[in-house]
């Protein structure tokens, strides 16, 4: 079996702890790893480029401010995506003149939409991925979901939050995660199978039928 | 089951790999409705293209900014420290 090459690095809390006592090089390091999956959290959420820096500068920051008040309760990196999170729903309250974005309102199961253009895609997800076009078409559906289900996506789906992780970032309860998720998947799926599905093989969803005995 | 039990379920099917084990009601509705498996995959790979694709890169021109900022608040925080 082949080496780990990264079984003799040190894991980001040793970084941390390194870094509490004034190792630049060790913080460096942790910036390192984390500061891709800060800057698509938050590109994702707030949709702009520039933004996106800011709050990536700023997530980092605060990490320098808080150093002392990180323990090893809970992952680095998720800690982080935690901050940075915060600092993404700022920058949409302030581009919409609210002192809050309305992300706290609880969702139900209720109303969720159908899906309803239901077929087989025609290429798979591999074939999909080597697409360069792809990039764009993922940020154009996300784009159109509403923030607050948007966030949950690219905590849960995208970054492999959990549920109770996502929810403490976001400052909702883990059932409004769930219907959020439910909402976001649902619209992006039916997007997406829009535009990769073969109409061919579309099905005409019949909401009525049961199996298992259930009416 | 219904369609609608199963859209309504469809966050555990999609997250647990033994969902269809445990709770044998979602395997059997889904063994009979194809637009329901059609749904699941739609979703699974959705959620696929999403995750694998490619990252963001980090503007290059923003990474010297972003050093620089680093490195002048840790300054301000360690003063003695080399960086």
């Amino acid at each position: 079996m082949a080496p780990d090459p990264t079984a003799d690095e040190p894991d980001d809390l040793s970084l941390l702890r390194r870094a509490r006592g004034g190792d630049f090089v060790a913080f460096e390091a942790l910036v390192g790893r984390l500061q891709g999956r800060v800057y698509g959290v938050a590109r994702r959420i707030v949709g702009q480029s520039q933004d996106a820096e800011d709050v990536v500068q700023q997530t980092f920051l605060s990490v320098i401010e808080h150093l002392d008040t990180f323990r090893g309760d809970s992952a680095v990196a998720t800690r982080v995506l935690r901050i940075a999170t915060n600092f993404a729903l700022k920058v949409l309250r302030k581009r919409r003149g609210l002192p809050t974005v309305p992300l706290d309102g609880a969702e139900t199961f209720a109303n969720v939409p159908h899906p309803d253009y239901i077929a087989q895609w025609r290429e798979t997800p591999d074939q999909l991925l080597e697409r360069a076009e792809l990039r764009e078409q993922l940020d154009l559906a996300i784009s159109e979901l509403d923030d607050k289900h948007r966030v949950v996506f690219v905590l849960r789906d995208i970054e492999g939050l959990s549920t109770r992780e996502t929810a403490e970032a976001v400052g909702i309860s883990e059932a409004n995660v769930k219907v959020r998720l439910l909402r976001a998947r649902l619209h992006l799926r039916e997007r997406l199978t829009r535009e990769f599905g073969d109409d061919a093989t579309r099905l005409i969803p019949d909401h009525s039928h049961a199996t298992g005995g259930t009416p | 089951m219904t369609c609608e039990d199963l859209l309504a379920a469809l966050n555990e099917v999609i997250d647990d790999a033994s969902a269809l084990d445990l709770y044998h009601e979602f395997a059997e509705h889904l063994t009979g409705c194809h637009p329901c498996q059609l749904v699941v995959d739609n979703i699974r790979k959705t959620i696929r293209l999403f995750r694998d694709g490619t990252p963001y890169p980090m503007p290059a021109a923003f990474e010297d900014r972003f050093r620089d900022a680093l490195k002048a608040k840790w300054k301000a925080k360690f003063p003695d420290a080399v960086v």
